[in-house]
């Protein structure tokens, strides 16, 4: 969601400590789970919120020591890493674009595996909301991907 | 034939309970929606070529050690109740600590320990602060296994169970004092370690899943290091007040 490592770090230094703060709140019914992953996604953009005031620019995969976004690397032949760079390229540049709500929903639905109705509790909003927000970041990931890694319709 | 939206492809290819029902039989037939189908699942899954980076080996120990820097010290301690509850129910404990017997507790407290219910008090912070590092322990060689291969757990489970047995005290004198978070906490720990302790001694990789599964959904590392970072700090607290006091 900070599309940086470094960020991340800070943000889940700072969502224990929010949840530190906030242990007594807990209600005990609700999933332990959801519940950090909801200080964590607000942490997070809080974050992005802050580096877009100061006109902060996400460093994208390509930085200085890699570590952002990284392909596995099973060995692929020189058109398939060439690909992958492309893809990867596009990802990082699409995810930028997408708005922090959509990017949000995306990483809870597809990288970490959520339901809709569990991503509507992290992000605090209505399950429709939710829904549309992942059909949004996909919507978009596609129009910059297809054309390269499915340009035959 | 009706065809697909795009949500309704993306509903089937997350598996959303909302996702139309008889999805796989309409692909089958819909030549059209399939080729829609295999093209959107072919952005996805180049999508998730976006592998996050796995975290430092000594990203927890660095991360808690900036964390626990960083805890507000929260005078009175983890627990609200008044000391006196605190001083009433360490006496009870040390009485039991003493007769090395963790069996019902007795109903009177013992004079001697009531005659200085601070050392008391401190006394089953301790108790409570080693019993949550032993807990911890054993949570920590399950939680960080290797997923992939099977797990020999036999001796976590000889440890878990004397942890259970241990509980019982602890959670007893906790609910004496009116501190139901530790209560809680111990109760949650001990659903935990009877799981230990009743899953096979050699977990399948499966079962280990599923067992770190339930550390996972519990949070219960977090809350552990929670309540282990406030007893110690209360305990620096302690022994700085009654240093100060012996100088003056």
């Amino acid at each position: 969601m900070t599309g940086n490592a470094e960020d991340a770090e800070d943000v889940v230094q700072e969502s224990f400590l929010r949840a530190y703060r906030q242990l007594a709140r807990f209600d005990e019914r609700a999933s332990f789970g959801t519940w950090m992953y909801r200080i964590a996604a607000n942490c997070s953009l809080d974050l992005v919120r802050v580096r877009k005031r100061r006109n902060y620019v996400p460093v994208a995969e390509d930085d200085a020591d890699g570590r952002v976004l990284e392909l596995p690397s099973p060995a692929p032949s020189p058109e398939r890493a060439a690909l992958s760079g492309e893809v990867r390229q596009r990802l990082a540049a699409a995810m930028n674009e997408l708005s922090e709500t959509e990017r949000a929903a995306f990483v809870l639905r597809h990288f970490e595996g959520l339901r809709v109705e569990e991503i509507s509790q992290v992000l605090e909003c209505q399950p429709g909301a939710a829904k549309h927000s992942v059909f949004r970041a996909v919507q978009k990931l596609r129009r910059a991907l297809e054309p390269i890694v499915s340009p035959v319709r | 034939m009706n065809h697909w939206n795009e949500e309704q492809l993306i509903l089937y290819y997350y598996g959303e309970d909302d996702a139309a029902p008889d999805a796989a039989a309409h692909l089958q037939d819909c030549g059209e929606c399939r080729q829609a189908y295999r093209s959107l699942e072919r952005v996805l899954e180049a999508a998730g070529q976006l592998a996050v980076p796995e975290p430092a080996e000594d990203f927890d120990e660095r991360l808690w050690a900036r964390i626990e820097s960083r805890l507000p010290a929260r005078r009175g301690g983890f627990t609200m109740a008044p000391v006196w509850q605190w001083a009433a129910a360490a006496a009870v404990l040390l009485a039991a600590l003493v007769a090395g017997r963790f069996g019902p507790l007795p109903k009177p407290a013992r004079p001697t320990a009531a005659a200085d219910p601070q050392a008391a008090e401190r006394v089953l912070r301790l108790a409570v602060s080693d019993y949550l590092d032993r807990s911890q322990m054993v949570l920590t060689e399950v939680a960080n296994a290797n997923p992939h291969q099977p797990l020999d757990i036999s001796f976590e489970q000889e440890r878990a169970e004397d942890l259970v047995a241990e509980s019982r005290l602890y959670r007893q004198t906790a609910l004496r004092t009116g501190d139901t978070a530790v209560a809680g906490l111990l109760d949650d720990l001990d659903r935990v370690m009877l799981e230990i302790a009743h899953a096979p001694a050699r977990l399948t990789p499966a079962e280990l899943e599923s067992l770190r599964g339930t550390l996972d959904s519990e949070g219960i590392l977090f809350k552990i290091r929670v309540l282990g970072a406030d007893v110690r700090a209360e305990q620096a607290a302690a022994a700085q007040s009654s240093g100060a006091e012996r100088k003056s």
